[in-house]
């Protein structure tokens, strides 16, 4: 067995929550994410999401819980070959909806994120805040009930920063519960939230 | 105040999403990308390896097909042969045996080959001009089956050889026995041929979807992290894949059809040498015919078979290690 990452973690996410996540390079916030978003399974202990134990699930199972989360990574995770239009409606497409259904919608918030000129462009073209703001829209676009974000405003100005912010902010405020890890304390410090400290693999927590 | 300033950004984007003048995005890009060298590859190793099997496996029909067609004709007609010998009155002899064929049933027709004929048998070994009654030279009778009857070869040589002095009946049988034995060695080797390009088009065409599919592997995992099912995800591949692999299995298949087609051309350009003639005795006219065709549609939907089943393995394998 490799090194303990995380050990003895003891946390609950209420519904429409907002917290951020925080802790030195390498405490583990991106493990704890991917553990969130089922990409990654703890070697002992429990996960519970939305009342069901991730470990008796099956991949369709995982699959519908997923869809109820959105995840905005680090790196972007963009499809290349897909406009930034395209990229945002994902979401939506793998549900097997009608575009016209979901059209209106993706052109707002792309518009209100600031990409409403760049709906037409392949990621290779975009500037890293742009990358930013498209991954954020696709996380959000669905209205998930989980939002989990890792460093999203890593890319972006602090005007940018304090706009996206406001986005999670109104999504908090529609009823999704908010994780954001991040090193930033100047964003943590304009929002008055719960912090989930990460530190020598343990996590302590400030309401 | 931020609220108010939002709304009245959420209105500007309303209305210019709205404006008559604005296009509106559509989704245009399939989920898995369309062109990729890896795809492009791909289209080249299905188009090669379609092409190679779909030739043997013409080979080997155009083989199985003239083999049981050598064998029909020559079961088709006996021989009756009468051999000269001393104070033999081999004209006599030609027609009693005539007379004894014809009163058998199971026979359409009774050729006696004249002199002339069996002189002209004889040219290519000895030349033009042929004295044959200087040479004890047998005559031979054609004897044809009726189809549908049956001949009873035996009464017919005995009574032959009892009737008529230096007569025999030869019913080939020595000639089809050989003959199906080597057309069987034929086609066993060349079904062994064509299982084995058959196998090695399944590995190189797994291998090459494999390796088409590492360049997607970002999309798999995009598409699992945003809540895809493991079903959708591997149908979308599935799917692209087969299209790759029916494009290059027709791009194979089609060149594989167009050269048996192209063969009958160039034979009619080289006809009349001496290798032409033999090709045309062997193997009477190149053509696939109905049931190669349907071959080789066949080899092409099981080669996209096996590339859309390998992506999905891809995809699944891709999946696993996430």
């Amino acid at each position: 067995m490799g090194q303990e990452i995380l050990r003895d973690l003891t946390f609950r996410i209420e519904p429409q929550s907002f917290q951020f996540l925080t802790g030195p390079s390498g405490a583990g916030k991106t493990s704890l994410l991917k553990m969130l978003f089922l990409s990654l399974k703890p070697t002992r202990g429990l996960i519970t999401l939305f009342g069901q134990d991730t470990s008796t699930l099956n991949g369709d199972g995982l699959a519908a819980l997923r869809r109820r989360i959105g995840i905005v990574f680090q790196d972007f995770r963009l499809l290349d070959h897909m406009t930034t239009y395209e990229n945002v409606t994902l979401p939506f497409r793998i549900m097997g909806r009608e575009e016209d259904t979901y059209r209106r919608e993706v052109i707002e918030l792309l518009q209100w994120v600031g990409l409403g000129h760049r709906m037409w462009a392949l990621p290779p073209v975009l500037s890293g805040g742009e990358k930013q703001r498209a991954a954020i829209a696709r996380a959000v676009i669905a209205q998930p009930h989980l939002l989990l974000a890792d460093e999203p405003t890593g890319n972006v100005d602090p005007s940018l920063g304090r706009r996206l912010l406001h986005l999670f902010m109104e999504l908090n405020k529609s009823g999704t519960s908010i994780v954001i890890a991040t090193h930033d304390i100047a964003l943590m410090d304009q929002f008055d939230a719960r912090r989930l400290v990460l530190h020598d693999g343990r996590l302590h927590l400030y309401d | 105040m931020a609220r108010a300033r939002k709304a009245q950004e959420r209105q500007t984007a309303h209305e210019q999403t709205h404006a008559p003048s604005a296009p509106l995005p559509r989704i245009e890009s399939p989920i898995v990308p369309h062109q990729s060298i890896g795809g492009r590859a791909l289209v080249a190793v299905v188009a090669i390896m379609t092409y190679l099997a779909s030739l043997t496996t013409g080979a080997v029909m155009l083989v199985r097909a003239n083999a049981a067609e050598w064998q029909t004709e020559i079961l088709r007609e006996v021989t009756i042969q009468i051999r000269p010998g001393p104070g033999r009155d081999l004209d006599a002899g030609v027609r009693a045996a005539v007379e004894i064929a014809r009163s058998f049933d199971g026979i359409s027709e009774v050729r006696p080959y004249t002199k002339e004929e069996s002189a002209r048998l004889l040219e290519p070994w000895l030349g033009s001009g042929l004295a044959v009654d200087d040479l004890p030279v047998p005559r031979v009778i054609v004897v044809k089956l009726a189809s549908g009857g049956t001949l009873d070869v035996a009464s017919l040589r005995k009574m032959l050889t009892d009737k008529v002095q230096g007569a025999s009946l030869d019913d080939h049988r020595g000639w089809i026995d050989r003959m199906r034995a080597m057309a069987d060695f034929v086609v066993l080797g060349g079904i062994l041929v064509l299982a084995l390009v058959i196998a090695a088009t399944i590995l190189s065409v797994s291998f090459a979807t494999s390796g088409a599919m590492a360049a997607n592997r970002p999309v798999i995992e995009v598409l699992h992290f945003i809540g895809a099912r493991h079903r959708y995800i591997a149908g979308q591949f599935q799917r692209h894949f087969l299209w790759l692999g029916l494009k290059g299995g027709a791009i194979g298949g089609i060149a594989a059809i167009l050269t048996f087609a192209l063969i009958a051309p160039v034979e009619a350009l080289i006809r009349g040498s001496a290798g032409a003639e033999q090709f045309a005795a062997l193997f009477g006219s190149i053509t696939m015919g109905f049931a190669g065709y349907v071959v080789v549609v066949l080899q092409v939907v099981l080669i996209a078979a096996v590339a859309s089943e390998a992506s999905r393995h891809t995809v699944n394998r891709v999946i696993a290690s996430i």
